[in-house]
C-alpha cells in the first residue's frame, strides 16, 4: 500500500490581527506557501468575528485560486445569540467545508461532512465514531492526546482523516471570561478589542519570573510552541494524515516550507528546528504531549 | 422533594449518608477510578459500596447520580462503559457522563437509566444541549457555570431537557471540559484522569519567611508566613502579565448561589448542585442542611435571604462569590 505524503495545513488564526496582517499572512500562503488547506473563520472570539468577516471571505477567493482547500472554523465556545447565529450560519451552509468547535455546531450541521476540530473533546474512537455516524470525515486530534493514543484512535477509525497539531502555542482553554480585558481593567462587553495588542498572545509569567502561559482573550495558549519533530514514517503508521500549523507572526511562508521538507524527508530535525529558529519562532520549543508527558516538556535533543 | 431538587455531593457511603440524612434529595458519586472527575485517592465507592448505598438511600427515598464523566482513553473505552454498566447494575437513577461513548453506550444499552449531561460537556447553548438530548435521549443538563441567571431563564425557555445548576463550592474558572491547563504543567488533567493539579506535582517551599507553591516546578503564588497558603490549584494562582502581578484568572473565591436560589427556581430549573465529593460529611451535612431550609422557606412562600450567609466560613480561602450569576465582569 503507497502511503500518501503528509498534507500541511493552516490553522485558523486564533488571534486579534488588523485586517492588513491577515490579508497579507494568506496572500503569502496562496502565492508562496506549500499549503495544501487553510482553515479560516474566528475561533475564540465572536465579538471579533464581523472584523475580518470581507477580508476573510476575500482571503478564501484568493486562496482557493491558488488551489487550496479552503475550510471554515466554528467558535470554540459560542456563548451569545450574536455567536449562536454565526456557528448556525457557518455550519449549516452544505456548500461549505466546515471544522466544528462545538456542539452547537453538531446540531446544525445536519448535512454535508465535517472536520471535527482540536477542541472538541474525542479522546477515543468510540467517540471519533459517533462523529464520523453524523459526518465526520476528519479529526484534528485533542492536543492532550499522544501519538500513541491518536495511533490506537485511528486504528479504530478506518478512513477517517487524521490532523496532527504540530506547530504552534498550544490551544489550553477556553472561558467564558476574558482576560485580555480583566488585565486591562476592563469588562468584556466594553473591551475595546485589547487583545489586538498582542498578535501571538499575552505573556504571562510565574512570579519567580519563569514564562509560562499566554492570554488571547477569553483563550489561555502554552507559553512554549509545540513542535511536531517526530519522523514522518512514525506519524503515518500512527494515521496521521496531515500536520497542522497554527498562524503567527513569525514567517509562516518559512514554516511552511520548513514543515514540508521535514515531512518529506528531505530535512531531518535538526534542519526543521533551525529552520523554524530562522523564521523567527521563540523557543522554547515543547513536545511533551505527544509523547504521553506534561505538554510543556520539551522536545528530545 | 420541594419544587427544586437538592443534589449533594457524596466522595464516600458515610459522607452519602450525611447528605441524604441533613436534606439532600439526590447524592451524585463517582466509582473508585479515574471514570468520574473526582479521582482522588481516598474517595469515591466500590461497586458493592454504590449498591449498598444506593438501597440504603431508596429506603430514605434519595436519589443516586453516578457520574461516569471522565473522557475514555484511546483503547479503553471499556472501562468507562463498565463503569455505567455499573451504576445501572447498582440501581442508580441516572449516570452523568460527557464523553460521546458514554452517551452512545448508555443510550442503545440501558434506555431505561436516565442520562444527565456532565457540566464537563460544557453543553451551554439550546443548540449543544439539543444535540445531546436527540441523539443520546439526554434528560438532563448540568448547566456551565458561565452563565448568568438571565440567561439561564433565556435558555430554560429554549429547551425541552431539565437543567441542574451548581449553588455552592469551589468554581472552575475555565470553560468546565475545555482546559487542559492541568495536563500542561503535570501531565494529568480532569478530562482525562480526573483531577486538576495533582498532589504529587505539587510543592510547597518556605524560605526567608515566605511559602512558595509550585505545581510542576512552576511557581503558582507566593504567601507571607502568617497568612493562609490555598492549595496550589493552576488557574488560581498569582501571575505576572503586563507589568502586574495578581490573580490573573480569578481571584480565589468559592460560589455561594444562596442568594440566586429564588431567581434560579422561577428560571424553571429543576435542581441544584453543591460541589464537593472531596470535602467530607461535615461539609455536606452543613451546606446540605442550609439549603434545604432555603428551599422549603421559599416553597412556603418565605424569603430564603436568612439562609445566605450561613455557609460564608466553608469557603475556599474564606472568600465567596455570586459567580456568574451575577456577571459582574461582563
Amino acid at each position: 500500500m503507497t502511503v500518501r505524503p503528509l498534507e500541511i495545513v493552516l490553522g485558523p488564526l486564533l488571534f486579534n490581527w488588523p485586517a492588513e496582517r491577515v490579508v497579507d499572512l494568506y496572500a503569502r500562503i496562496a502565492d508562496e506557501a506549500p499549503v495544501d488547506r487553510v482553515y479560516l473563520g474566528e475561533v475564540v472570539c465572536g465579538k471579533r468575528e464581523p472584523l475580518l468577516q470581507h477580508t476573510l471571505a476575500d482571503a478564501a477567493e484568493r486562496l482557493e485560486k491558488a488551489g487550496k482547500v479552503v475550510v471554515w472554523s466554528t467558535l470554540a465556545l459560542p456563548m451569545t445569540a450574536r455567536d449562536r447565529r454565526g456557528v448556525a450560519e457557518t455550519a449549516a451552509d452544505p456548500d461549505r467545508l466546515v471544522e466544528i468547535n462545538d456542539a452547537a455546531a453538531l446540531w446544525s450541521r445536519s448535512v454535508g461532512s465535517f472536520v471535527a476540530g482540536p477542541m472538541l473533546n474525542i479522546y477515543n474512537e468510540a467517540a471519533a465514531r459517533e462523529l464520523m455516524a453524523r459526518g465526520c470525515t476528519r479529526l484534528c486530534a485533542n492536543v492532550e492526546l499522544s501519538l500513541p493514543a491518536i495511533s490506537t484512535l485511528a486504528k479504530g477509525c478506518p478512513g477517517l482523516e487524521i490532523e496532527l497539531f504540530a506547530f504552534g502555542r498550544l490551544p489550553l482553554a477556553l472561558s467564558g471570561r476574558c482576560y485580555h480585558a480583566r488585565t486591562h481593567g476592563l469588562h468584556r462587553d466594553s473591551c475595546r478589542y485589547v487583545c489586538d495588542r498582542d498578535p501571538d498572545g499575552l505573556a504571562v509569567r510565574t512570579l519567580g519570573g519563569q514564562d509560562f502561559l499566554a492570554v488571547n482573550g477569553v483563550q489561555t495558549l502554552s507559553h512554549a510552541y509545540q513542535v511536531a519533530d517526530i519522523a514522518p514514517s512514525d506519524l503515518q503508521a500512527a494515521g496521521v494524515t496531515a500536520l497542522r500549523l497554527s498562524p503567527h507572526t513569525a514567517d509562516m511562508v518559512a514554516v511552511a516550507k520548513a514543515f514540508r521538507a521535514f515531512a518529506d524527508g528531505l530535512h531531518g530535525k535538526s534542519d526543521l528546528l533551525a529552520s523554524l529558529v530562522g523564521a523567527g519562532v521563540p523557543t522554547p520549543l515543547a513536545g511533551g504531549y505527544l509523547r504521553g508527558e506534561a505538554g510543556v516538556t520539551g522536545l528530545v535533543r | 422533594m420541594g419544587s427544586i431538587e437538592l443534589v449533594c455531593p457524596a466522595g464516600s457511603p458515610s459522607m452519602l449518608r450525611a447528605a441524604i440524612e441533613a436534606g439532600a434529595d439526590s447524592v451524585y458519586c463517582g466509582l473508585r477510578d479515574d471514570t468520574n472527575a473526582r479521582n482522588f485517592p481516598g474517595l469515591n465507592f466500590s461497586p458493592p459500596e454504590l449498591k449498598e448505598a444506593v438501597a440504603w438511600a431508596h429506603q430514605r427515598g434519595a436519589r443516586v447520580l453516578v457520574a461516569v464523566n471522565t473522557f475514555a482513553r484511546a483503547g479503553q473505552s471499556d472501562r468507562w462503559l463498565a463503569s455505567a454498566d455499573q451504576a445501572v447494575e447498582a440501581g442508580a437513577y441516572a449516570v452523568i457522563a460527557a464523553d460521546l461513548a458514554v452517551l452512545a453506550h448508555m443510550h442503545a444499552n440501558h434506555p431505561d437509566t436516565r442520562l444527565h449531561l456532565s457540566v464537563q460537556a460544557a453543553a451551554g447553548t439550546p443548540e449543544a444541549i439539543a444535540f445531546h438530548a436527540r441523539e443520546y435521549g439526554v434528560k438532563r443538563v448540568v448547566l456551565p457555570r458561565v452563565l448568568s441567571v438571565q440567561e439561564i431563564v433565556v435558555l430554560q425557555r429554549a429547551v425541552a431537557v431539565e437543567t441542574e445548576a451548581f449553588v455552592f463550592g469551589g468554581l472552575c474558572v475555565m470553560a468546565e471540559g475545555r482546559c487542559a491547563l492541568s495536563s500542561y504543567v503535570t501531565g494529568r488533567s480532569p478530562n482525562l484522569c480526573g483531577v486538576c493539579s495533582p498532589p504529587e506535582a505539587v510543592d510547597f517551599s518556605e524560605s526567608g519567611g515566605e511559602l512558595t507553591t509550585r505545581l510542576g516546578g512552576f511557581v503558582l503564588d507566593r504567601f507571607d508566613r502568617d497568612d493562609t497558603a490555598g492549595y496550589p490549584t493552576l488557574c488560581k494562582g498569582r501571575f505576572e502579565a503586563d507589568g502586574t502581578a495578581g490573580y490573573l484568572f480569578e481571584d480565589p473565591v468559592s460560589l455561594n448561589a444562596m442568594g440566586q436560589l429564588a431567581g434560579l427556581r422561577r428560571a424553571g430549573v429543576s435542581a441544584v448542585k453543591v460541589e464537593g465529593r472531596q470535602r467530607g460529611k461535615a461539609y455536606v451535612a452543613r451546606v446540605a442542611s442550609a439549603f434545604r431550609q432555603a428551599i422549603d422557606a421559599l416553597d412556603r412562600g418565605e424569603d430564603a435571604e436568612a439562609f445566605q450567609h450561613l455557609l460564608t466560613d466553608l469557603a475556599e480561602g474564606g472568600k465567596e462569590t455570586a459567580g456568574a450569576y451575577r456577571k459582574a465582569w461582563r
